[in-house]
């Protein structure tokens, strides 16, 4: 394992911080940095419209999306072109930027998770939960063990559809189309889950600064196992479908070829990271929740391409089924929210007896509570990768900064060093193996 | 790991004159932060890096115009208007430490990463994009998110957010 | 023998099969309806939604709109998935421009319709102010069943609307409500309404 190459490297300048950059660099660990396109929009209009496009006769500026099917909503591509082999790409990103960073400026932190659920829409329950984790490290509260364990069920099941979702859409990039529908199949299922917890499909605005919303309704167990019982012989089709299948191992085997220094110097995390075989999963490696009280493996791949991400995806779900089983062995009993009033609001049936309980829901509602100032950076392990929430507070009700660090956003940079001299048609199955939210990346 | 960082580490556990890498330390709720001076910016990443810092997960900036309380910083750092604050995560370690650099309101530059950790390469533009902070040495500092004919830099405190007054137009007559 | 010489022989009772008699106006709009094919503009979450109502549980073949069509020139209607953003405006104007007439939009969710909760510098206020929207869906995002309903009530506009109705009435430029959002931006970044900038 090759995590840290230079690992034995003395650091005998470290205490003089005037050390000399080139040999801290890391540009060398990336081979193919010549195949970022750096060229502006305005300039490649411009070459667009002129009739000899491209920098010199042989190559040919193609763009790629917005509104390409295969991209993943609004993602769009500067491909140069050099007959059928992409030579240098750009992603040009933007075009779903929604200004969340600044909405939540004016958002108080109860409204928060609402405004942030909807950046990785894929993945709706992380981004609360990233959110929620960091409020709570600002107050310094303690939730209850309860909401924990129901946190991290709604996450597992959260990343189990998250993933079928990549199975359905990869499927689809790449010319199985029967796949898309078998992935959506499945996803409905947990979809359904989720509406009887959460009362809704997507979007949820479930786990909230002190807990969760609601507690889990009665059935909820027989609801999780029949899911458990539904996806291992699906998974087994996906297995037949694709995983042994000829046409697909060569559509994705050796495509996309990505190595760990690389990932690693362009700062990639997830399943992107974890397919060049570095087995770094914040689950495992920086516990939050109570990931350290269950049994799970770390999937990782050995070559860094698409096909190790696209099987790296396939077990992480049986990898998170194992998860919930636990996770419906140990549910504790208790409190689903934090019984702290300052954060929480009265239970409904008291707000009719008492009037200081609905005075007190009234002052949380609109003025929400005050989060002491400070700054806090709390991760979670999100689908695609490292989920940050940055949040500066000044002691009043509404955060003075949020800062998400979208895993996609980051994620997407490794697209044209695997795009590198490879053909337009693979440049599909790459976009698809990366695997970008561009809720997440626009933000 | 050699010698002279468990030095530094254990330079950085004593409570009273807190340094690492040659800034001081502060401790924001168990997480450590440290505040390199905007000129030892990339130095102070070098430094970072050569130390098993070896991945950049996240750069942003925070505006601290309107700020109504008071800045917790440690002494010696004078405050300023921005903030470029920068997450390292240690594989090895596992462990994070956080970077933030003061950077004035007059002149909003500071020393681009990007020759230590190329991943930075999108978060420094989105910075720029929305703070106007430039980096310098970034290979193509240029617009991501906003149309490269925006003007100004939303997430500044002094852009307005843009709010449209919500009304009602063209609704049927009341019955 | 011939269609016609079996008529001749033996009356209606010669036809092989059924006829059904009717104007050529009811049956263009019915067949109109019936194969309304979607373009893929999928924006964000409600893409997903959208996608949902494709598979199988809620098939969005037994509308015959199955076949979501990639290039522009081939589909009937615009479904708008999701909020539009300053930067995507001119292209989603574009889009709606390269479609062949007739054409429908909906307007799939609060964002799209009128930017729902994040009314900020960044979001378009309203699709209905770039093109014109036939059909808002409601919901953050729209379920499969109201995204469903919301095409059930654009069959019965097309089934009962004008079937040579054209838009260069008002230039397509959308319901009539321009809303000004400047935000302090120069004229050179403005949307032009009505154009393909």
């Amino acid at each position: 394992m090759t995590i840290i190459e230079n690992e034995n490297e003395t650091i005998d300048a470290a205490e003089s911080v005037d050390v000399v950059a080139s040999e801290a660099s890391q540009l060398h660990k990336l081979p193919r940095r010549n195949a970022v396109l750096r060229m502006s929009e305005v300039r490649a209009a411009e070459l667009v419209d002129s009739p000899l496009a491209g920098e010199n006769d042989q190559t040919m500026l193609v763009n790629m999306g917005p509104a390409h099917p295969s991209t993943h909503g609004v993602l769009r591509l500067m491909l140069e072109l050099d007959g059928e082999t992409v030579r240098r790409s750009k992603h040009v990103i933007g075009y779903l930027h929604t200004g969340m960073e600044k909405t939540a400026e004016n958002l108080t932190y109860l409204q928060g998770p609402t405004n942030v659920t909807r950046m990785d829409y894929a993945a709706p329950f992380f981004n609360e939960l990233a959110f929620s984790l960091t409020v709570e490290k600002l107050l310094d509260v303690e939730i209850p063990e309860r909401a924990t364990w129901i946190r991290m069920l709604m996450s597992e099941m959260n990343r189990i559809s998250s993933h079928l979702l990549f199975m359905a859409t990869n499927g689809m990039d790449l010319g199985a189309v029967s796949m898309m529908i078998y992935g959506w199949r499945e996803r409905e299922q947990v979809l359904r889950f989720f509406e009887m917890v959460t009362g809704l499909r997507m979007n949820h605005n479930y786990i909230r600064p002190g807990g969760v919303a609601a507690d889990l309704p009665d059935g909820w167990r027989d609801e999780v196992l029949a899911l458990m019982d539904m996806l291992p012989p699906r998974l087994e089709e996906y297995d037949i479908l694709m995983t042994g299948q000829p046409i697909w191992r060569d559509r994705l085997q050796g495509v996309g070829n990505f190595t760990a220094d690389e990932a690693i110097a362009l700062s990639a995390t997830g399943p992107i990271l974890r397919s060049t075989g570095v087995p770094w999963d914040l689950r495992r490696d920086m516990p939050y929740l109570a990931y350290d009280q269950v049994e799970f493996d770390v999937v990782v791949g050995t070559y860094g391409d698409c096909f190790d991400r696209y099987a790296i995806r396939l077990n992480e779900i049986r990898e998170s089924m194992r998860i919930v089983r636990q996770i419906v062995d140990q549910m504790p009993k208790g409190d689903y929210r934090v019984q702290d009033t300052k954060v929480t609001p009265p239970p409904r049936a008291r707000i009719d007896e008492s009037m200081e309980a609905l005075i007190h829901h009234f002052k949380i509602f609109t003025e929400g509570f005050k989060v002491p100032e400070g700054e806090a950076y709390v991760a979670v392990e999100s689908p695609r990768g490292e989920l940050g929430c940055y949040i500066v507070s000044d002691g009043s009700s509404k955060p003075y900064r949020m800062h998400f660090r979208g895993p996609s956003f980051v994620n997407l940079q490794s697209m044209s060093h695997m795009m590198a001299d490879s053909l337009l048609a693979d440049g599909v199955a790459i976009i698809s193996s990366v695997d970008p939210i561009l809720g997440e990346v626009d933000r | 790991m050699s010698d002279e960082t468990e030095e530094v580490a254990e330079e950085s556990s004593e409570p009273e004159a807190e340094m690492a890498y040659g800034c001081p330390v502060s401790w924001s709720l168990d997480q450590k932060v440290i505040h390199p001076a905007a000129e030892a910016w990339k130095a102070t990443a070098a430094a970072l890096y050569l130390d098993g810092w070896n991945m950049c997960v996240d750069i942003t900036a925070v505006d601290y115009l309107t700020f109504a309380s008071n800045r917790q910083l440690p002494a010696g750092i004078a405050p300023e208007r921005y903030e470029v604050v920068a997450n390292f995560i240690s594989h090895e370690r596992r462990e994070r430490i956080r970077a933030r650099a003061q950077v004035s309101a007059a002149d909003p530059v500071i020393d681009s990463l990007y020759e230590v950790f190329p991943g930075v390469d999108t978060l420094e533009r989105e910075v720029f994009d929305m703070f106007g902070i430039t980096f310098t040495g970034h290979p193509d500092l240029s617009r991501i998110l906003m149309p490269e004919t925006w003007e100004g830099h939303p997430l500044r405190k002094d852009f307005a957010t843009g709010a449209i007054p919500v009304q009602f137009k063209g609704a049927p007559p009341a019955r | 023998m011939s269609l016609v010489q079996n008529v001749k022989d033996d009356g209606l009772a010669g036809l092989e099969h059924n006829f059904v008699t009717g104007q050529v106006e009811n049956l263009v709009r019915w067949s109109r309806s019936r194969s309304s094919w979607p373009a893929t503009f999928g924006l964000a979450c409600c893409a997903i939604e959208m996608m949902a109502t494709g598979g199988s549980h809620y098939d969005i073949a037994r509308l015959g709109m199955e076949v979501f069509r990639a290039s522009p020139r081939q589909a009937d209607v615009m479904i708008v998935a999701g909020r539009v953003s300053q930067k995507m405006a001119p292209v989603l104007r574009q889009i709606y421009d390269q479609m062949m007439e007739p054409k429908w939009v909906i307007s799939m969710g609060v964002c799209a319709s009128s930017g729902g909760m994040f009314n900020n510098y960044a979001i378009v206020q309203g699709v209905d102010q770039i093109v014109p929207v036939d059909v808002y869906a409601p919901g953050c995002p729209p379920g499969p069943e109201t995204l469903l309903h919301a095409i059930e009530t654009l069959h019965t506009q097309i089934e009962t609307g004008e079937i040579m109705r054209r838009r260069e009435a008002n230039g397509g430029a959308g319901a009539g409500i321009i809303v000004e959002q400047r935000d302090g931006q120069g004229e050179s970044s403005m949307i032009t309404l009505g154009s393909k900038r």
